[in-house]
């Protein structure tokens, strides 16, 4: 009926065939939106069915022309300019007859983003005038150029209460459309009880614009609910599709401010409901609101979401909607959109009301359907719903998995997304290989945007199901080849901690990092890793120790291994890496001997670097290289097995974890060791009296962070500032001596030469005295290196002197009759057995005497041999001078060394050791190490 | 709910600005740019759904016009997404054969047909021919 009457005035408007001429070129560009048939002549001659309000003149045109023919912004702001003093002149002359027609031309304006708040008033003003036509462009301009936090508001509540009265039904509706679009919470309260009884006009256009308005109302005075209540309720009873629709609207939003009205829904209204929903499902065809072969999608929309909200949380409500639910479920058509937003309502309420086992299966069925769907949008839904089924199913979703897998390799980001999300939640401990196994392929090839989710989810997978340590190495390597550049650095960090830890596996981590390294040199995290790892086990690199069952040996010469970090610091720009990168050159620098003098090079080439840190670093670690060879092996030795318990406590939110992180800060977790290890200890040794180094106390405190030493611990101290402190505790640290700083002034010569006579320290002394003392004559300059080497703390020196060159205290104090426990067998190795035996005083339960006896299994003699121990915070070890520094062969004798071990934790916790043992066997440099964990429990 | 509904070109002109909740001039720029930069460079394969902010948008293209519904992140986007269709159909209803120069200089109707069509933020009348004919009532009124 429309049609024709558009086209018969279509054909009287030949007349004014010429002003619509001008326009075709404007029409014939533009594409017909739904694509139906591109521009038809007869277009041209189509003019503007509703021109009435402005059929005065056609200025309104003529400004949209001119301002649309303007080819700069300069000029369009011209026009505009232009416009808006007219009409600002108009507005000051009180002009009546176009004020509509400005205020239309001001409403363009302000669309093209221009300022109009000089036009409010103006609106005011038409909708108080009596016309229809002024009232109409009256209230678009207050719901256009207004809103409900403007004060001039509040003068237009007076007409619009007049108009919510009129007698003219469709000024009432432009009254209503008006209060449900920007209604403020005062207004709400004024003009209720109109809106209120509109509810009950005759006209059904009236009661649906009422029913939305009154959500507007509810929504912005919550108290004024109950006096909807009743007139919601009758709304209910409606046949008018519009006016349904918006009574169910009204009741979802009535239920949710309200708890008396839900309960007033649920009992009244619930079986009304259900079947208002079946006749909608069963009825016949009707052309009027038919969408895609589903009468009124939008109405079964809503009263799904209706009954959604009356059936949770009331498993008698739910019960009456199961069945009519499962119709639905089972019956609506799915190839079409409108089908699948059914559908989708459905399975959302089926998921949200009270348990029923059958229809969530049926749910769960209909969401695998979605994710198999071809159209993204469906599956995009589907995804959605499934994250809420997961909670409640998680099995029925398990089913999903492999479409799952599919969906996160999607071309859509937000499909990927959700399909990543739920895949990390369906990881358990038996899919984990696999899913991990597939995450990790789909990494290889994914867009590189998508790497950084990917990664972040696949490592807290692996770290938190992996089953065993190799397994999780293995796959974080994998990880970091392909997107090592994405992952974040506490990623990393917790492989190292994890390797550290792994002391079996850490042959097959450094070979495995150099393979990796081959082919994913430009990974950065990885090569990283590879170049901590090549620092601290290039030895094993480099002899294929701890070759595991199964693993390809590689030849790899040394100065190989030197090449990776060399490539390394030349590619990688980054300060961390370069920085770690010069730490694992010194390390190796004193691990591979045939290439001390090319890493001395490579070192000495970063002194001329502009980054201080690396200059400070090359030029530190030169002079380690260069002038303390003695020293050097020491310095060096392998970081102790971080703590993993304490870095994921760390790491799990407290403070300085985060500070060191988020600040970006330069020195890196397990580099910033060994770098605040070195510098300290020089600047305590005094040897490169020219590199002033200043160690800062955050320094210090993120390496105690990193050792998992309580800073309250340290506070008590006395004496000695903070960088004293830290630069101290990494020395010990370093020498792997677990004592606390006070004691340390004893213990310190006798790690340094337990067994020789003080050689050792006597070699550190060297480089101060020049020319070496015999051994007898040790004990003056011993006394008064210590002092400089423990500088800072102000120890007595001679304590340790007549110590160690004292009576053996221990000795004698082992013939007391102690308790005596049993024997274990320490260390073992191929050439090598180290036995404990113990002592106990009763009076002393804290202390435990040990006496170590070692004993040769190789047919070579060994000499030098050294015996060395590291203990944790909480215990103290002193060790006395062995029995001997030769060792002769085949078990023929054996060398003694006793020690004394004080546990302040005693009954908490229990004695853990490390030990590190060297000696020369046919002019070769042998070192030995473990870690003790069985000593006797009630030791 | 609703909170606003945008009609955009490819060149992020605003043909139609629909906003049912309040915001300040300046934001209401600013989300029309962020909308128009969200929604006029995606893969015509990927979902018509992105998230804004904290609510979605519910996106649907027209030639050369994007309609956006910004709703709330509960919401049905089948639905929503179904509305968009039924609008732009009663566009080209009243229009016959609609195009975007129609929307540019008649703009006070689409703001009159789309107040028929939603109300505070919710549907109202789902029914193409109840608001075709509507209209024509309203307009025997000016």
């Amino acid at each position: 009926m429309i049609l024709t009457k558009a086209r018969i005035r279509k054909s009287c408007d030949f007349g004014i065939v010429e002003m619509n001429l001008k326009s075709k070129s404007e029409v014939s560009v533009q594409e017909s939106l739904l694509q139906l048939d591109l521009v038809e002549l007869s277009r041209s001659f189509k003019t503007d069915p509703i021109m009435n309000p402005f059929s005065s003149g056609t200025r309104l045109r003529d400004m949209i022309r001119a301002i649309r023919s303007c080819k700069t912004a300069a000029e369009e702001r011209a026009v505009v300019r232009k416009e808006c003093a007219a009409i600002r002149a108009a507005i000051s002359e009180n002009d009546q007859d176009y004020s509509h027609r400005n205020l239309a031309k001001l409403m363009f304006i302000h669309m093209l983003g221009y300022p109009t708040h000089f036009g409010q008033m103006e609106c005011l003003k038409l909708i108080a005038s009596p016309g229809f036509p002024e009232k109409r462009i009256g209230y678009l301009g207050l719901m256009l150029l207004l809103d409900e936090r403007q004060e001039v508001l509040m003068l237009v509540t007076n007409s619009i209460k007049q108009d919510l009265n009129h007698t003219n039904q469709y000024i009432a509706g432009l009254a209503l459309c008006a209060l449900g679009n920007i209604c403020s919470a005062e207004m709400a309260r004024d003009l209720a009880p109109e809106v209120e009884r509109l509810l009950q006009f005759r006209d059904p256009n009236i009661r649906k614009k009422a029913a939305l308005c009154s959500i507007r109302i509810i929504k912005k005075v919550p108290d004024l609910a109950e006096n909807f209540v009743n007139p919601a309720a009758a709304l209910l009873k409606e046949k008018h599709h519009g006016v349904l629709l918006t009574g169910v609207l009204l009741c979802t939003d009535l239920c949710k401010v309200s708890k008396e009205a839900l309960e007033y829904f649920r009992k009244k209204c619930t079986d009304g409901l259900v079947k208002v929903l079946r006749d909608v499902v069963n009825s016949p065809y009707a052309p009027e609101y038919d969408v895609s072969g589903i009468a009124d999608p939008f109405l079964h929309i809503r009263l799904l979401r209706l009954l959604c909200v009356l059936g949770q949380g009331a498993a008698d409500v739910s019960d009456t909607m199961n069945d009519i639910l499962a119709q639905v479920a089972t019956k609506t058509e799915s190839n079409k959109n409108a089908g699948n937003a059914i559908l989708y309502e459905c399975v959302a309420t089926i998921m949200s009301i009270e348990d029923n086992g059958g229809l969530r299966v049926l749910a769960v069925n209909i969401l695998g359907k979605f994710l198999s769907s071809r159209d993204n949008n469906i599956r995009y839904v589907a995804l959605n719903m499934l994250m809420k089924a997961i909670a409640l199913d998680s099995q029925a979703v398990q089913r999903h998995r492999t479409t799952l897998l599919e969906c996160v390799k999607d071309s859509d980001a937000s499909i990927r997304k959700r399909a990543l999300d739920l895949v990390y939640l369906l990881v358990n401990e038996s899919n984990v290989k696999s899913l991990t196994k597939e995450l990790i392929d789909y990494l290889e090839v994914s867009d590189s945007e998508f790497k950084g989710d990917l990664t972040a989810k696949i490592c807290p997978i692996v770290e938190k199901f992996s089953p065993e340590k190799i397994w999780y190495i293995d796959q974080m390597l994998k990880v970091l080849s392909v997107a090592g550049n994405y992952v974040k650095d506490e990623v990393w960090h917790a492989l190292i901690v994890v390797i550290t830890n792994a002391s079996n596996l850490h042959g097959y981590t450094v070979r495995s990092l150099y393979r990796a390294v081959q082919t994913a040199g430009e990974q950065e995290t990885l090569v990283r890793v590879a170049v901590w790892c090549i620092g601290e086990y290039g030895e094993m690199l480099v002899n294929n120790a701890g070759m595991l069952d199964g693993e390809d040996s590689i030849t790899v010469t040394e100065s190989e291994a030197v090449d990776v970090v060399e490539t390394a610091i030349i590619r990688h720009l980054d300060l961390p890496t370069r920085a770690m990168c010069l730490i694992a050159l010194l390390k190796l620098s004193s691990r591979f001997s045939s290439c001390s003098q090319r890493i001395s090079n490579i070192v000495l080439h970063y002194k001329g670097s502009l980054v201080l840190e690396l200059q400070q670093r090359a030029i530190e670690f030169n002079s380690i290289i260069e002038k303390h060879h003695n020293i050097r092996s020491v310095l060096v030795e392998r970081m102790p097995a971080l703590d993993e318990a304490t870095y994921s406590s760390r790491r799990a939110g407290s403070v300085p974890a985060a500070v060191s992180t988020s600040q970006g800060a330069p020195l890196n977790l397990p580099n910033g060791v060994a770098k605040h290890t070195s510098s300290p200890l020089v600047d305590l040794l005094d040897l490169t009296s020219d590199d002033v180094t200043a160690p800062s106390s955050s320094g210090g405190d993120f390496l105690q962070d990193l050792l998992g030493v309580d800073p309250s611990l340290d506070l008590s101290h006395p004496g000695t500032n903070q960088t004293q402190k830290s630069s101290n505790d990494v020395l010990l640290d370093l020498l792997s001596i677990g004592t606390p700083p006070a004691q340390s002034s004893s213990s310190m010569p006798d790690m340094l030469s337990p067994s020789q006579d003080n050689k050792n320290s006597l070699d550190v002394l060297d480089t101060l005295t020049s020319p070496p003392a015999p051994s007898v004559q040790a004990s003056s300059p011993v006394g008064s290196s210590m002092m400089d080497l423990l500088d800072g703390f102000g120890a007595s020196s001679s304590v340790p002197v007549a110590e160690n060159n004292g009576p053996t205290l221990p000795s004698i104090v082992a013939e007391n009759n102690g308790l005596t426990l049993p024997s274990i067998v320490a260390f073992e190795s191929s050439s090598l057995r180290v036995t404990f035996n113990f002592t106990k005083q009763p009076e002393n339960p804290q202390t435990a005497l040990i006496e170590a006896q070692f004993i040769n299994k190789s047919p070579n003699i060994y000499s030098n041999f050294t015996f060395q121990a590291a203990v944790p915070k909480f215990l103290q070890l002193h060790l006395d001078p062995a029995s001997s520094d030769t060792l002769s062969a085949n078990g023929n004798g054996l060398i003694t060394q006793k020690l004394r071990l004080t546990n302040s934790l005693h009954g908490k916790k229990s004695l853990v050791m490390r030990i590190r043992i060297s000696y020369k066997m046919n002019d070769r440099d042998i070192l030995e190490e473990g870690q003790i964990n069985n000593f006797p429990r009630d030791l | 709910m609703i909170r606003f509904i945008l009609l955009q070109n490819r060149q992020g002109k605003t043909r139609l600005a629909k906003y049912y909740i309040p915001l300040e001039e300046s934001e209401k720029h600013k989300v029309e740019y962020e909308v128009h930069r969200l929604v006029v460079n995606r893969d015509p394969k990927f979902t018509n759904f992105v998230e804004f902010r904290t609510h979605k948008v519910i996106y649907r293209r027209y030639a050369g016009l994007f309609f956006s519904l910004c709703v709330d992140i509960t919401d049905n986007e089948l639905a929503y997404l179904e509305s968009i269709h039924l609008f732009v159909e009663i566009l080209d209803h009243f229009f016959s054969n609609v195009c975007e120069l129609d929307l540019v200089f008649n703009f006070h109707k689409v703001y009159l047909i789309l107040d028929e069509f939603i109300l505070a933020g919710e549907l109202q009348e789902t029914s193409k021919k109840a608001i075709i004919e509507r209209m024509g009532e309203l307009e025997k009124q000016e």
